[in-house]
């Protein structure tokens, strides 16, 4: 075990825990951030997407080691509102049928359209292609994607 | 929470609950599932709240509250069924609470999500529900204000009478309404008079669900929870022989190592009552990683579990199911149906005398077509939280029939049903998985033994090689034609590991003078359950594919080709129980047809697939249109029609067509998993390829069947007929038949296994 200060939606955050034990983890269980999701736990699926200086990572084969002196960000704290571009544009297009994948979707897209503020259809697919929808919603995650993209 | 549990029958459950409901306080469980329909977020709900049936509450402020009573894992019933009642309540959706029911058969119903039937069979008891309540909130009105019932009308929430110009909210009459006996026979509205019904509105959790909000059971969590995990055999067929914990018990964060059996001998299963391993291996620690992370360190020695005997006893029907304990290996599985197959089988229907139109036949066309084991990959992999104290027992998590595990935790508990409360948290997907009850019970278990609040919780690798699959089957078809190359006969027979797929009673049955459907079943000890659309799933891509093939023989178009044998189903129907409605199923055939553009050259720069097929009293068609992008076959649009009745909520509707016909795509062309010796050979998404953005269609265009017709299934009905749609598509892309799912695999090996 060993004390960890990070730095999550702009906050610091102290944590005692193993060295190995992923992000995922540490933000799900330890600081009680239950947006971000265990899907598979072996960065294949993308529910556990979260920004690290900005860029969409998979928390779970993320160690905790790893990532102190960076920037993390959570879905709760993608906007202080849920009222960030990406997440209007999901509300408007009711993109979410089960909706356990979104958060990481929309941790996905809102990365993509930070480098890529417009994104074209084949941005999309390479950006989201490591995020799985088991419903299906992929044509309207694409389809808010453009929403949001037109918002900003 | 409140829980009311009486004996009264479920007839009666208005009437109880409007005797019993008197005011209640209101405190929000930390799980509990609650939106303004209009303003989504967490309303700061608290007060007086008055009860007119189970499903609807109200305070005097006005504050109306719609109880959900169906579990939630995708199909959008926290949205749907509040909806049927907002509008036989008459009240502006808006501005209404929604929040997630407790399970309690009695007032709610039956507390199922499953067989597509959230809606069909919500539909009436929530119109019932809806027109009661606003019957006696006028009832109160006229009471109140001393003037004919006949003259008080509503509107939005408020009562009216107009010759007196007296008005008052819902809440000021509500504390009255709810001493009111609960009328009967108040009829409902006519449905050409809907405006919350038929007209889209948002997913009530919309907001919670893009900010993450814990909604679903992995995220339940409370001061004191342990965290628990099994460790299965890595074999169907094995079990635990003996094992050596201590260095697990050495790791950090955790508490205890044991094993449990799920059932005792000789324990009488229900039908959902499922088991893939009877001896639990626990691992009981602080947190997931910890304990996830310490069980690799188990050395366990495993032993084959040999032949057993199974006592079922489903819904009534008991038997002895005899499960082989062999090891089992895909190729030899496949083998085995392949022999199977040539053997007399259990004959399920037969018309008119199909043995001498085959023996007088100018032409058979006969194909084989197989498909292997589906997991069913929900996002959410399976938990459950459980706090079993000496006399009650709370469970919360995702699960698709509460009142279905319910009696089973009750006698494993051994405690009465009334001292245990279940909480349905919303399902990160299900697919027909979380109708079965072994996690629960499992989780039930494990607190009981360690005397503490537990959330037992699947790993990926878990949940995708325990069981409880989408079975594998094959099924041949053969077609005799005349020398006219007029259809005379039809033969299916057909069957599974361990369960047939086949629906003798079905479309082409009743269009064809002679015809057979035989059946056949290989027992298995790999666990199989529904997955959407049970038997259809797989019915619906070999028989389709079928007729596709059988179309271009006899020189045919393939949607003229069905709606030829439709007519004569319509017109002289061969045979009794013909399940389907052939107009019904003609309609979204003619309909698909016009809005694809079918006979349109404008269209012929794609390979078009089309199929339908009809199930849970709905009907689907789709075109399938495919292109090649970067050299392989692509379905770059689809168009589908579907008649499910009445749309309660088209835009939600629309999204869950299309993820049907996404969910169809992916598995028809990638879906599977094999086994060598027992071990699935797949245990998580590098291994098992599930459908993603850059191969989802880049359109798919939806239409309903416009009537008004009482709902029918929605969430099924469209899957099935997309495999066949791609399999027809991809002959016209590849030039090439697919018999065997997945089908990228069969393009490029011909062989499924």
């Amino acid at each position: 075990m060993a004390i960890y200060n990070l730095k999550v939606n702009g906050q610091t955050k102290q944590v005692d825990v193993d060295p190995a034990t992923p992000v995922l983890w540490v933000l799900r269980e330890h600081l009680n951030m239950p947006g971000t999701k265990y899907g598979c736990g072996v960065a294949m699926c993308g529910a556990c997407t979260i920004h690290l200086n900005g860029n969409a990572v998979r928390s779970c084969q993320l160690p905790v080691a790893a990532v102190t002196n960076k920037e993390i960000t959570t879905i709760e704290g993608l906007s202080a509102n849920g009222d960030h571009p990406v997440q209007k544009a999901w509300l408007e297009l009711d993109v979410a049928q089960c909706g356990y994948c979104q958060t990481g979707q929309i941790m996905s897209a809102a990365a993509l359209l930070k480098s890529k503020p417009n994104p074209t259809d084949a941005d999309i697919d390479a950006a989201m292609t490591g995020n799985i929808c088991r419903c299906g919603t992929y044509l309207r995650i694409k389809d808010a994607i453009k929403v949001a993209a037109k918002q900003k | 929470m409140e829980k009311t549990k009486t004996n009264y029958s479920r007839r009666s459950f208005l009437k109880s609950t409007a005797l019993t409901g008197g005011g209640l306080m209101i405190s929000f469980s930390w799980l509990s599932e609650f939106a303004f329909a209009g303003k989504p977020g967490i309303p700061d709900v608290g007060g007086q709240f008055y009860e007119l049936t189970g499903y609807i509450k109200i305070t005097a402020d006005n504050i109306i509250k719609i109880f959900n009573p169906n579990p939630e894992f995708g199909q959008n019933v926290m949205t749907s069924l509040p909806m049927i009642i907002a509008e036989e309540l008459d009240v502006d959706w808006k501005k209404i609470v929604v929040e997630m029911g407790p399970h309690d058969n009695v007032k709610l119903g039956p507390q199922f999500t499953g067989g597509s039937n959230s809606v069909r069979m919500y539909w009436r008891p929530l119109r019932e529900a809806g027109a009661s309540a606003r019957h006696m909130l006028m009832d109160a009105a006229s009471q109140t204000w001393s003037v004919p019932l006949e003259e008080v009308t509503t509107k939005a929430g408020t009562v009216y009478h107009e010759k007196s110009g007296k008005s008052g909210t819902y809440g000021e009459f509500a504390s009255k309404a709810a001493g009111l006996s609960i009328p009967k026979g108040i009829k409902p509205k006519d449905v050409k008079n809907f405006n919350v019904v038929r007209h889209s509105q948002k997913n009530v959790e919309g907001t919670k669900i893009v900010t993450g909000k814990p909604l679903f059971g992995m995220d339940y969590t409370e001061e004191g929870m342990l965290i628990a995990m099994i460790h299965h055999p890595p074999a169907f067929g094995m079990k635990v022989k003996s094992f050596d914990a201590a260095q697990t018990l050495k790791m950090p964060g955790i508490k205890d190592v044991f094993t449990l059996k799920l059932y005792e001998d000789g324990f009488e299963q229900a039908g959902f009552d499922t088991r893939s391993f009877n001896d639990l291996l626990v691992v009981v620690g602080n947190t997931t990683w910890e304990v996830m992370n310490a069980r690799k360190k188990l050395i366990v020695q495993w032993e084959p579990i040999g032949d057993l005997t199974e006592k079922k006893n489903n819904f009534g029907r008991k038997q002895d199911v005899v499960i082989p304990g062999a090891l089992e290996s895909s190729v030899t599985q496949y083998k085995k149906m392949q022999d199977k197959a040539k053997e007399p089988a259990t004959l399920l229907r037969k018309d008119g005398d199909p043995e001498t139109a085959f023996k007088n036949a100018a032409k058979i066309i006969e194909r084989t077509y197989t498909a292997p084991f589906l997991a069913h990959n929900c996002m959410e992999p399976m938990n459950f939280f459980a706090h079993v104290k000496d006399d009650s027992a709370l469970l919360i998590g995702p699960h698709q029939a509460p009142g279905w595990i319910e009696p089973t935790v009750s006698k494993i508990l051994n405690l009465p049903a009334d001292k245990i409360e279940i909480r349905m948290a919303r399902m990160g997907g299900g697919f027909g998985l979380r109708a079965y009850g072994h996690y629960v019970v499992e989780a039930a278990l494990i607190s009981k033994k360690i005397k503490a609040p537990v959330k037992l919780v699947y790993s990926r690798e878990d949940d995708m090689t325990y069981g409880i699959y989408r079975p594998m089957y094959t099924a041949t078809y053969r077609a005799a034609l005349d020398a006219n190359k007029n259809l005379i006969a039809f033969h299916v027979k057909g069957g599974g590991i361990p369960e047939s797929p086949i629906h003798q009673n079905r479309f082409p049955a009743g269009a064809v003078d002679n015809y057979l459907a035989e059946s056949w079943e290989i027992p298995s000890n790999i666990t199989i359950g529904a997955f959407r659309a049970p038997r259809s799933n797989f019915n619906a891509a070999a028989e389709q594919s079928f007729l596709d093939e059988l179309a271009e023989t006899m020189g045919k178009d393939p949607i003229d080709f069905r709606l030829e044998l439709l007519k004569r189903a319509k017109e002289n129907p061969v045979g009794k129980n013909n399940e389907y409605d052939a107009d019904r199923y003609a309609g979204v055939l003619q309909l698909i047809k016009e809005k694809s553009g079918w006979g349109d050259p404008a269209n012929k720069k794609y390979s078009r697939g089309v199929a339908a097929y009809f199930c849970h009293n709905s009907y689907a068609a789709h075109v399938v249109d495919m292109v090649k992008k970067d050299g392989q076959p692509y379905v770059e649009r689809v168009f589908s029609a579907m008649d499910c009745g009445i749309v309660v909520n088209p835009d939600a509707a629309t999204n869950m067509v299309q993820g049907a016909v996404v969910d169809g795509i992916g598995n028809a062309l990638y879906g599977g998993l094999t086994h060598k010796d027992g071990v699935t050979e797949q245990n998580n998404f590098n291994r098992y390829r599930i459908i993603r953005m850059k191969e989802a269609p880049k359109k798919i265009e939806v239409h309903f069947v416009q009537n008004d017709i009482d709902p029918t299934g929605l969430g099924e009905p469209p899957f099935p007929p997309v495999f066949a749609a791609v399999a027809n598509a991809l002959y016209k892309n590849t030039g090439k038949r697919v018999y065997n799912q997945p089908f990228n695999n069969d393009l490029i090996t011909k062989k499924a296994f």
